[in-house]
């Protein structure tokens, strides 16, 4: 049981690449802290540094208050899943599990009985005496799970664990990944650059890009009100819609010329945004107060079956609505977009976002 | 023909079978007649005690010359991995050894240890060791020995800086991270995914302590002192060249050539066929 604190943690590579640039988080106990971000963003590079096996360039590491920079990776008492589950393999899966109890010295038949009863809950049971390469990519997913849980680690670390499984395992995988750290109540971090599974893992969300924190907080808050353009266009698939603004005599008005019919924030914005689930559509011509209006022309029509995506031509942009249910427009038809002045976000020069 | 069907017939074949043919006849001592004995020179040499002698120095000099080969080498090698600096010049200075011919590498050791005017067997004296290859049997066999591994380092070297660097960086952070401190690591992670590669150099350093040093017995002790370093490939010439006794020769060189057929098909049957963990 234990807390993160991360305060102003740098990395430099030796070869020059600044790969994190001052990065604070505070991880409460039992908590899941998803880091989530682009290709690059220093997500791996910052989980390497909490499991210790990467240098830190400046700023504290703290597990339980105590600062573990100068302490390696075998002291920490953290478990980590690595993307290529990285099993042992030349030992059987008994073996990989049990290979991180026998190095701490724990007595034989409290290993067998810790082992076994994680193979249990994980349905490894039958699989124990089989080496990595007899199993399948998510039965090695599981097994990495479990020689990470059976230690009852203080901190678990996950860095894209189910990335190299199929969509419908990876869906499983992580309810079960949630339902256990819940139930074990370990400090964990997780790393991804999925949205969804950062959405529906994440205690703490945090976004991170190009080595900075973009924005921390809860899932639902960080949805609902993104802090930054790279944030709002990060999290949410599809993304949401960003129209270019300019200015005019009469107050803001969208690229193309089309007036936003009512009174935008006082603080200057240059982008305006709505999500795709915000937006509706209609034939209708009547006047919608308190709404921003924008005559589009469909492109294409993406039916999922649940839900229907539009891609629409507007103010000189592509948008795209979502619609529940089967569309009836098709493409080619001239119709409105129609988003509520409440579920618009708006953006300043700087991309950050102003109310 | 193709030709490189009649280079083997000459060059393999031929001389093969003229000894397997040669391993059956006797001659008189003047060698004016000739008999066809069938396995009776077989017979002769696997009771002869000189010749069981033999089998024993070379078993104890080949293993003895692939552990210490290998065993200095894999240091080397686990040694080159974690230097930070000069890699490269350490590496090129390691591989050096190789290009140096038996024989002359040989004389190297020899002169380093001899007795009387070797800087080395000075050192030893003066530390209190009575080193003296010449009288001593197991001091010439240390010598040899020595010499041997000396030349077959630098090959066994670059294939445990290769294997080391094909174990999966992963695997010894995920193991750091299960709490096995840097000793551990090696023996229980590392060096169980180097199989492949020491059971490779393994049958490649048993068959070079048999039949590749034979310019190195011959520079350092010549067989000597007495019969404690006469391995059976030093034996074939001495009994074939020296002592012309071709027939117990030929029939020693037959039975060398069953143990290299033997050990080139354990080679292919598992080394070929590499063992593949993942
Ligand atoms: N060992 C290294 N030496 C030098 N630069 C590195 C090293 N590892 C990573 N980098 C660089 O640091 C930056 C961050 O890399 P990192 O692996 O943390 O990204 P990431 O967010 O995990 O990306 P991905 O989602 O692709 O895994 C990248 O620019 C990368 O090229
Ligand atoms: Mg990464």
């Amino acid at each position: 049981m234990a807390t993160v604190d991360l305060k102003e943690v740098k990395k430099v590579y030796p070869s020059g690449v600044e790969a994190v640039k001052g990065v604070s988080i505070a991880i409460p106990d039992k908590e899941l802290c998803v880091l989530v971000g682009p290709s690059g963003c220093g997500k791996s590079t910052l989980l390497r540094m909490i499991a210790g096996l990467e240098t830190i360039s400046a700023g504290t590491v703290a597990i339980d208050g105590k600062v573990v920079n100068a302490i390696g990776p075998t002291e920490r008492d953290i478990a980590m899943v690595f993307q290529n589950y990285a099993l042992y393999p030349h030992m059987k899966v008994y073996d990989n599990m049990a290979y991180g109890l026998r190095n701490r010295g724990t007595p034989k038949d409290e290993i067998d009985s810790r082992v076994r009863s994680t193979a249990k809950v994980l349905e490894l049971s039958a699989l124990l005496d089989r080496r990595p390469r007899e199993l399948s990519g998510g039965q090695r997913q599981r097994v990495a799970m479990g020689r990470a849980i059976v230690r009852n680690p203080k901190v678990f670390l996950f860095d894209e664990p189910l990335s190299n499984l199929d969509a419908k395992l990876r869906g499983q995988m992580r309810v079960e990944i949630k339902n256990l750290q819940r139930a074990l109540g370990v400090t964990s971090v997780y790393v991804t650059h999925d949205q969804l599974e950062a959405m529906t893992l994440a205690d703490i969300l945090v976004v991170m890009n190009a080595g900075l924190v973009e924005q921390t907080g809860a899932p639902l808050d960080i949805y609902e009100k993104p802090a930054s353009i790279f944030v709002a266009s990060f999290i949410g698939a599809p993304p949401m819609n960003l129209l270019a603004l300019t200015g005019s005599s009469s107050g803001p008005i969208l690229a193309d010329g089309t007036a936003i019919g009512f009174a935008p924030p006082e603080t200057p914005a240059v982008t305006l945004g709505f999500r795709p689930e915000d937006a509706d559509v209609t034939f209708n011509a009547e006047a919608l107060p308190g709404a921003l209006v924008l005559p589009a022309t469909v492109e294409a029509v993406e039916p999922v079956g649940a839900e229907s995506f539009l891609h629409c031509a507007a103010a000189g942009s592509r948008i795209i609505v979502r619609v529940s249910g089967r569309a009836t427009a098709k493409p080619g038809d001239q119709l409105r977009v129609v988003a509520k002045a409440e579920k618009l976000h708006w953006f300043d020069q700087a991309g950050k976002r102003v109310d | 023909m193709a030709p490189q069907l009649a280079i083997t017939l000459v060059f393999f074949y031929w001389p093969a079978g003229q000894a397997l043919y040669q391993s059956m006849l006797r001659q008189d001592p003047f060698g004016l007649r000739t008999k066809f004995v069938w396995f009776a020179n077989f017979r002769k040499v696997l009771a002869d005690p000189a010749y069981l002698n033999s089998i024993q120095v070379t078993v104890v000099f080949s293993l003895a010359t692939a552990i210490v080969a290998m065993g200095v080498a894999l240091l080397l090698a686990v040694m080159a991995e974690k230097a930070v600096r000069g890699k490269g010049l350490y590496r090129t200075l390691l591989i050096w050894p190789y290009a140096v011919a038996p024989a002359i590498a040989g004389m190297l050791w020899l002169f380093l240890f001899n007795p009387s005017i070797g800087s080395l067997a000075y050192l030893l004296r003066s530390l209190g060791i009575a080193w003296d290859p010449l009288l001593n049997g197991t001091h010439a066999m240390i010598l040899l020995v020595s010499a041997a591994a000396w030349k077959q380092i630098s090959y066994n070297f670059l294939f445990f800086v290769a294997g080391l660097q094909a174990v999966p960086k992963t695997l010894i952070e995920a193991a750091a991270m299960d709490g096995a401190g840097e000793t551990k690591r090696f023996w229980t992670i590392v060096f169980p995914l180097l199989a492949p590669t020491t059971f490779f150099l393994l049958v490649v350093n048993t068959v070079y302590a048999l039949f590749d040093t034979f310019g190195i017995v011959h520079a350092v002790t010549g067989g000597g002192p007495g019969k404690a370093t006469e391995t059976l490939v030093y034996k074939v010439y001495n009994d074939g060249f020296v002592n012309l006794i071709l027939g117990d020769s030929a029939a020693q060189s037959v039975i060398l050539m069953a143990i290299v057929i033997a050990l080139t098909a354990i080679q292919f049957r598992y080394v070929e066929r590499k063992v593949h963990y993942g």
